[in-house]
């Protein structure tokens, strides 16, 4: 793929805010919070960063691959997907309907290209990631695996489990991304169950942290992916503290937990769509 | 069409309603009972109680494994702790934490189970768990109940909150009939003879009790009397209840939101097969995974409502 402009990412990112608002607004149901906060990783990763192919292939051997283990955001994962050519754009609005592959959470059964594992129960793609990128290391394929985490989804005990695995063996073709928007169900994630100084928790279980802090800001964001694709292949794995602001881009859903799994009514829909552009043409 | 219905309702509301309502009546009668809750408190309508009781409810965060482990904690140190989240994540994330320190160790945790079978809809089959009644069944001390509607979930609440003894209680997220009385009581282990009958017998249990109620009176139409019985406690079985009726009827069904293997048919069959072979017919999922659609459309595609319910019972007369 040809490397596009900030400004043209930033187009997709507004468009990948609307296909997300018009999916859970079409089903009335859904996660739209998330996704439209890691609408500038999802797009960087996958027009700037990932060297993959659309013809999916389950095994994605010589492809860099992405695995979602915050699998509510769903919504936002489709929308990317079909607009770098994964499925026809038109399938997404077939989102959490009856006879869909694009379920509610990510499955693999109705074989959905892009989809290599089911995710929705939290804490559990990071294992999975790992698990890939040993098996890129015994067939020396120098490519990169990717896994995002919500910051909510680390209070699960297996991500911890994972992390201590990962260092221990060296991991070094992976990187792990902390959706950090300080979020989740029940409210803000330090009056939930404080994760504290996830920086050091993190350099503790022996991985290199990079912090993306402009996590909403395109160049930030390809600087930050950079930044750790250069710290990858050094004996640690890799994780992005990605600062991001949860339902960034509509003014009423930025930075509150209301909007983790609420979709907007028709009249909130309206309001939200006014202020993105309709850059390449809605599903 | 409009159908002769020997039970009817004004309202309908969430099964989890009933559990969040139960729960805080019975932390007002009885101040050992607290709560936890893995960052679902909203879902699982757990929030009045803990507005009103604050120092004697938890919010774990996203960890239901531990929340199993602190619940074992506080049952040994007296209290009664009501443990609640989806029930994929309070059965299938948590199985050996349940089978060790609670059900082994027996221990008087509750486990609160919300968004159950194929009801919960749009979420998708990694959310509807379809398992969760056979594995909880077939853990030695553990009771388990899977209640039909609001009011009978409030007073299974209740009854919980008195019971001594390791409890799995399943409810979930569809607003459903209320069509049993707000007054009841709820006995556990004591099934409900809902519908008198002669011809063929229907077992359900959870929302499958609205749906057998429907069935009773499309086959009634028919000329076909079914007897219809609640089965609200899957364990311990009402064998009694269950071979009096098959004994009249000689024919049954079973009807439940999970799967036909592990399910509360299998444990009809072995009821029946102990004691008096008759034919038996399934309704419920068989052998597959849930998908993405609205509650009534699961239903439709899985064959679990009132039309499969009808069709199963003329398979189980035919084979009398
Ligand atoms: C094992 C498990 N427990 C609970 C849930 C329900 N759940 C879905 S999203 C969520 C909150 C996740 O928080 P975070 O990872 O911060 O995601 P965000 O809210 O920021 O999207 C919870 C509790 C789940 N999906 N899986
Ligand atoms: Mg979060």
């Amino acid at each position: 793929m040809e490397k596009q402009s900030i400004e043209q990412l930033q187009k997709i990112c507004t468009q990948l805010r609307r296909d997300v608002l018009r999916m859970v607004h079409a089903v009335q149901s859904g996660h739209p919070g998330a996704p439209l906060g890691c609408a500038e990783f999802f797009v960087a990763l996958y027009f700037d960063q990932l060297r993959h192919n659309p013809d999916f292939k389950m095994n994605g051997k010589g492809e860099d691959l992405f695995f979602l283990s915050n699998g509510h955001l769903s919504a936002g994962w489709y929308s990317v997907l079909s607009r770098s050519g994964y499925f026809p754009v038109a399938e997404l609005k077939t989102f959490r309907k009856l006879n869909s592959r694009l379920q509610g959470h990510p499955a693999t059964h109705e074989h959905l290209p892009g989809i290599r594992v089911a995710s929705g129960s939290l804490g559990q793609g990071l294992s999975v990631a790992i698990g890939v990128a040993q098996a890129k290391k015994i067939d020396k394929d120098d490519h990169l695996v990717y896994v995002l985490m919500g910051d909510g989804e680390l209070q699960e005990g297996q991500v911890w489990e994972a992390a201590m695995y990962a260092a221990h063996h060296k991991v070094d073709n992976l990187i792990a991304t902390v959706d950090y928007n300080g979020q989740q169900i029940d409210g803000p994630t330090d009056k939930i169950m404080d994760l504290m100084n996830l920086k050091a928790k993190w350099e503790a279980f022996g991985w290199e942290v990079n912090e993306i802090k402009e996590g909403n800001d395109m160049k930030s964001v390809i600087a930050g992916l950079e930044k750790a694709k250069s710290l990858a292949g050094k004996g640690k794995p890799v994780l992005n503290l990605l600062y991001t602001e949860m339902g960034f881009g509509v003014d009423f859903m930025v930075g509150t937990h209301k909007w983790h799994g609420s979709p907007p009514n028709d009249e909130q829909l309206a309001k939200a769509l006014g202020q993105l552009e309709e850059t390449l043409g809605d599903y | 069409m409009s159908l002769d219905l020997k039970f009817t309702y004004t309202e309908k509301k969430d099964t989890r309603s009933g559990f969040g309502d139960g729960f805080l009546e019975a932390g007002r009668k009885n101040p050992n009972v607290v709560g936890l809750c893995a960052d679902l408190i909203g879902s699982l309508k757990m929030g009045d109680f803990q507005k009103e009781f604050p120092d004697r409810f938890f919010q774990t965060g996203i960890a239901e494994a531990n929340m199993i482990g602190i619940s074992a904690g506080l049952a040994i140190g007296g209290k009664i702790p009501f443990a609640g989240t989806f029930a994929n994540f309070a059965t299938g994330r948590v199985y050996d934490q349940i089978r060790q320190s609670v059900a082994y160790s027996d221990k008087n945790v509750k486990i609160c189970a919300s968004h159950a079978g194929l009801t919960l809809g749009e979420d998708g089959a990694t959310h509807q768990i379809l398992e969760d009644l056979g594995m909880m069944k077939m853990l030695p001390h553990m009771t388990v109940i899977n209640p039909c509607d609001y009011n009978q979930t409030k007073a299974a609440t209740l009854a919980i909150a008195e019971y001594e003894g390791p409890v799995y209680l399943r409810f979930g997220r569809p607003s459903w009939p209320i069509f049993t009385p707000a007054d009841q009581k709820f006995e556990i282990g004591k099934a409900w003879k809902m519908i008198d009958g002669k011809d063929v017998t229907i077992f359900a249990t959870g929302h499958l009790v609205w749906e057998a109620v429907v069935a009773e009176a499309m086959l009634r139409e028919e000329g076909i009397y079914a007897e219809v019985i609640n089965i609200h406690t899957i364990k311990p079985l009402d064998l009694e209840a269950i071979l009096g009726s098959v004994k009249k009827t000689g024919c049954a069904v079973s009807a439940e939101e999970h799967q036909v293997n592990g399910g509360l048919g299998d444990s009809i069959a072995q009821t029946l097969s102990r004691n008096y072979p008759a034919p038996l017919e399934y309704v419920g999922v068989n052998d597959s995974f849930g998908e993405s659609g609205t509650p009534t459309q699961l239903l439709e595609k899985y064959g679990l409502n009132a039309e499969n319910i009808v069709k199963a019972a003329k398979r189980a007369l035919a084979r009398k």
